[in-house]
Formats: C-alpha cells, sequence, structure tokens
C-alpha cells in the first residue's frame, strides 16, 4: 500500500462553475465520492479550500517577500482542495480520481506521499518532525 | 474511449486499469449481480468473465468512459444469456424472467445507498460461510469482496493458481450445493457469523504479517488488504465494537511493519526495534478506533483486547517503559473472554516483563505439564528466553534449539537459532 494525495486543481472557470452550482447538489457530488471512498476503505483525509478570492498569495522569488491579493490573474491553475489515499497502487489512485464530479477546466494531480521512514532517520530535522508527528498523532 | 498520455492500449495497459476498477469495484459488481440474479454463484462466474472480457477488450479499444457501467452490463449480458441457455434446456422459455436490454440504469444498481450496505454485508457474510472450509473463505472472500485475481492471491499464499481456482469453484459449488441464500444472516445467527467473519479477516490479517511457511517474513500486501477490508466492514456496521476492535488491532499491529525486518531481511524482536520507524499515522488510526469500541460501551472482545495491548505496546517509547502491569491485566482479560494457551503463553512473557522470569516460568511450566501447546516453537523459545534470564544456560540453549526445529519461518529459526549460539 502507499499514500497519494489527489490535488484537485482548477480555472477561475471552474470557481465559476462551482459558485453557480446549488449548494446541496455540489455537496451530493462531492460526498457520493467521499463516501464511497471511505467505504472502499482507502480514504485516510482530505481537505476543501475556501473561495479562491479570500486567499493571499505570498511571492517569495525575491528577497522581500510580496504579499497580493489572491491567486486570481496570477495563476492559470487554482488548487482547489486534496484528498488523502491509501491504495495498493497509483492505477488505484487513477481510477479514484476519474470517479470526482466533472467541471469545466478541472484537473486532479496525483501524488505519492513518501513516510518518513524514506528519509535518514538520524537528520536532525527528521528527528524533530518524527517528535512532532508522535505528539500530535499527524498523518 | 478515454484516451492515455501514455499511448495507445496495450495488453499491459489493460491489465493494469482493469485490476485497479476490479479492486475497487469488485464488492458492488458482484453483490448487486447477487441481488439482480438471485445466485451467488452465477454473480460470481459472470462477473470474471466480465473481467476476463474487459482484459480483451480494453486492450484493443482502450479503458471505456465508464468502467464500472462497462463491467457492470457486460457480467448482466451474461447472466441473461446464462438464464436464456438454462431456460432452453429446461424448456420452460416462457418462465423467462425478461430481462431488459442493458442500459445507462445499470449503474444506479450500484447506487441505491440502502441496498448496497446490505448487499456488500451479504457478499461478506456469504464469502464467511460456516458451510466452508477455512480456506475456501479466505480465498472467496479475498477474490469477490478484495477484488485480487486468482494469481495474486495464490502468490500471497505460496500456492500455484489453479489450487486457488479450484478452491473457489468448489466453494461456490457447496454454497450452491446447501441453497445458501444471498441475504443477510438470520438476526439469531447474526452474531456468530460476524464473529466467523471477523476471524476470516484476521487470518488474513496474520498470513501477511507473519507468513507461516516460507523465507519471506512479511506478505505485508495480503496484511493491508485485511485493514481495507476490516475499514469497509467497520463502515458497514458503525455500531459493532469488535468490527472496531478487528480494525484497530490490524492497524496497531501493522504501524510496526517498517521496524519488523532489518535491511537484510531477518527479523527484528519487539525490543530491538527502531521505534522511529513506527507508522503514527497507523497508530493514530488504530487508537481512534479502539476509542470507538470502547465507546460503544459494550465492553471490549478478544480483538478489542488485543488490540489494547497493542496500542500500550505503540504508546511505549521503549521495552523497559511499557506498561506491563496493564499488559499483564489485558491478557487476564482476554483469558477470559477467549481462553486459548497462545493467550496464556503471551501473559507469561507479560508477567516475565512485569514481575521477572520466575513466576512467568511457573505458567509456562503449567503449559508444558498440560501438553497444551507441544509441537509449536513458541512455547519452548519462550521457555528458553525465561531460563536464560534466570541463567540456567544449558537448559536454555537446549530449549531454544529445539524451538528452531520446531520453527517453520526460515527467518524466525535464524533467530532462534543465533540466540542459541549466543549461549555457549
Amino acid at each position: 500500500m502507499a499514500k497519494y494525495m489527489l490535488i484537485m486543481r482548477g480555472t477561475e472557470e471552474t470557481t465559476a462553475a462551482m459558485m453557480a452550482t446549488p449548494f446541496d447538489e455540489m455537496m451530493a457530488k462531492m460526498g457520493r465520492v467521499n463516501e464511497e471512498m471511505i467505504r472502499a476503505g482507502v480514504l485516510l483525509t482530505g481537505e476543501g479550500l475556501d473561495d479562491p478570492g479570500q486567499g493571499v498569495v505570498v511571492d517569495l522569488s525575491n528577497e522581500t517577500p510580496v504579499v497580493t491579493d489572491g491567486p486570481y490573474g496570477e495563476t492559470k491553475e487554482l488548487f482547489g482542495g486534496f484528498w488523502m489515499l491509501d491504495v495498493a497502487s497509483k492505477d488505484e489512485a487513477v481510477e479514484w480520481a476519474k470517479r470526482l464530479p466533472r467541471m469545466p477546466g478541472a484537473k486532479c494531480e496525483i501524488r505519492r506521499v513518501p513516510t518518513i521512514d524514506e528519509f535518514p532517520q538520524d537528520n536532525e530535522w527528521v528527528v524533530k518532525e518524527r517528535a512532532f508527528r508522535e505528539r500530535t498523532g499527524q498523518l | 474511449m478515454a484516451r492515455t498520455a501514455d499511448g495507445p492500449p496495450t495488453a499491459e495497459s489493460a491489465r493494469r486499469a482493469v485490476e485497479a476498477v476490479w479492486r475497487i469495484e469488485s464488492a458492488r459488481i458482484v453483490s448487486a449481480l447477487a441481488r439482480y440474479t438471485g445466485d451467488f454463484s452465477l454473480a460470481e462466474d459472470v462477473a470474471q468473465e466480465a473481467v476476463a472480457e474487459a482484459l480483451v477488450s480494453w486492450a484493443r479499444d482502450g479503458a471505456p468512459d465508464s468502467p464500472v457501467g462497462w463491467l457492470l452490463a457486460t457480467a448482466r449480458r451474461r447472466a441473461i444469456d446464462g438464464f436464456r441457455r438454462r431456460s432452453a434446456l429446461e424448456d420452460r422459455y416462457s418462465a423467462l424472467p425478461v430481462a431488459s436490454p442493458v442500459s445507462a440504469s445499470d449503474e444506479d444498481l450500484l447506487w441505491d445507498p440502502d441496498r448496497v450496505d446490505d448487499d456488500i454485508l451479504a457478499l461478506m457474510f456469504i464469502a464467511c460461510h460456516p458451510v466452508l472450509s477455512p480456506e475456501a473463505r479466505v480465498a472467496l472472500t479475498l477474490r469477490t469482496v478484495g477484488g485480487l485475481s486468482s494469481e495474486e492471491i495464490a502468490r500471497a499464499f505460496l500456492v500455484p493458481a489453479p489450487t486457488i481456482q479450484a478452491r473457489i469453484t468448489r466453494a461456490k459449488k457447496t454454497i450452491a450445493a446447501a441453497g445458501v441464500p444471498f441475504a443477510l444472516p438470520p438476526a439469531a445467527e447474526r452474531r456468530d457469523r460476524l464473529s466467523g467473519m471477523l476471524s476470516v479477516l484476521y487470518v488474513i490479517f496474520t498470513e501477511g504479517s507473519t507468513a507461516t511457511a516460507g523465507d519471506r517474513l512479511l506478505r505485508t500486501d495480503l496484511a493491508y488488504e485485511a485493514i481495507r477490508l476490516s475499514r469497509m466492514l467497520t463502515a458497514l456496521l458503525p455500531m459493532e465494537p469488535e468490527a472496531f476492535g478487528l480494525q484497530a488491532l490490524c492497524e496497531l499491529t501493522a504501524a510496526r511493519f517498517p521496524a519488523r525486518t532489518g535491511p537484510d531481511g531477518a527479523a527484528v524482536l519487539l525490543e530491538d526495534q527502531d521505534r522511529r520507524l513506527w507508522d503514527r499515522s497507523a497508530i493514530r488510526r488504530g487508537r481512534a478506533a479502539l476509542d470507538r469500541a470502547s465507546a460503544l460501551g459494550r465492553g471490549l472482545g478478544p480483538y478489542g483486547l488485543q488490540a489494547a495491548i497493542a496500542a500500550c505496546h505503540a504508546a511505549a517509547p521503549s521495552v523497559a517503559e511499557t506498561d506491563w502491569d496493564r499488559i499483564v491485566l489485558l491478557y487476564e482479560a482476554l483469558g477470559r473472554v477467549a481462553p486459548s494457551p497462545i493467550v496464556d503463553l503471551n501473559r507469561a512473557v507479560a508477567v516475565a516483563m512485569a514481575h521477572g522470569p520466575e513466576s512467568a516460568l511457573s505458567i509456562v511450566d503449567e503449559l508444558v505439564a498440560t501438553d497444551r501447546l507441544s509441537g509449536s516453537h513458541l512455547l519452548p523459545s519462550v521457555r528458553g528466553e525465561l531460563l536464560r534470564r534466570l541463567g540456567r544456560t544449558r537448559e536454555a540453549r537446549a530449549e531454544l534449539e529445539l524451538a528452531a526445529r520446531l520453527c517453520t519461518n526460515t527467518r524466525e529459526r535464524d533467530v532462534l537459532l543465533l540466540k542459541a549460539a549466543g549461549l555457549s
């Protein structure tokens, strides 16, 4: 088994389409997929992100960070949320992604999440991170 | 047809796509077909035929836009053909259930949540039916509920694929012969049948976590499959403490997998494990499931108690700092709800840690005297270890050598021989 993150990516068009969809309908579409993942025993966690219009972007490309409102206009793709799955293979993760609701401009990126034991255990930052995970039970 | 970035469809891409879809959907598809046909064996047959057809068709045309719909429609068509053949043979054509042509509504068959839950549960119950041999229950559960192929199951159990194939065919015949209906067990049998099902999942898990034979210590894919099935079960039965107990036990035990083998593949004992390698998120999931089992307020059963013991280990920074007193109490409770010589032996190990080897040895000697674990390498290996701690080196060595002779797992045997050799 391996951990995969399914990352929702969309465009302004996607956001607009989501906003135009009645709340109950949107919840039902997402809820159905989530429920399938839960019932199949593969969902570890997941979160959806708030309206990108409420977000800010901190530009780190220069020494002095520059803060701008929202990722609008700057980027072609907006992150909308993620699922963390425990599945047998990348193919299975892909199969789950295909079940996500269809929306104009939406894409789902699939990335494997390395586990902490893949890192050198003696590295001081790995040690600190592990201690944090032990204290808090973080994934 | 869906286009993929990695070129035209091939036999390999089709196999991977079919495998992935089947793992996700086998339980829903087979159970929906079993409800539709009223015949579990037929449902399993036609589902497998659809899978075989998918391997050919998807390799030629690529995976369809709705793989689930495709598989279900194909299987349903096969079932209808089967009905027709059977009816023709029996010359009762007029009694034929009028089967509608395959339609887009096929997938709706999978989306009646009330029925889907009951169907999948019925499928799990039938695969674990007491008329079947324990091996058949395991094979049938992995194939119909878990969506593994006969080849995958055969690889996991180190037997030839035709053996598994034959086991499944025989199992389906047994179910048909016994007239087992595709339905939830009657209320009066439910409790026993559930505990039977949990034990099938646990057998799959333990088979995956300690190979009974061969040179691989871990067959983790099998163990993870058991975890996935136990998660499915708790989603379906949110009020059953022992289902959560089993899930907790599996998650907490699997959390230790990354630390259980050294770089050379040799077994690493609990006391020598690098606990930093334990999977904290699996521990968290195990604890959450255990909390749920307790919160249901009906007391912990055998799986819940074993999970509580595993949780003690998971919480301890080292062997020395483990709450052995609590573990002794939990083993005592476990011995009351599920008496077994293995539980007594484990209690002896915990007693040795909590109160020293002397009092533990008397429990072990009692087991030897009553001859309840003869033939198992576990008894002499624990006895050998206790004798070693008591400084009775010569006896310890003889016991460890006996344990090594009885042990069928080559990795574990190496550990025992190494320990014995250290006592010369």
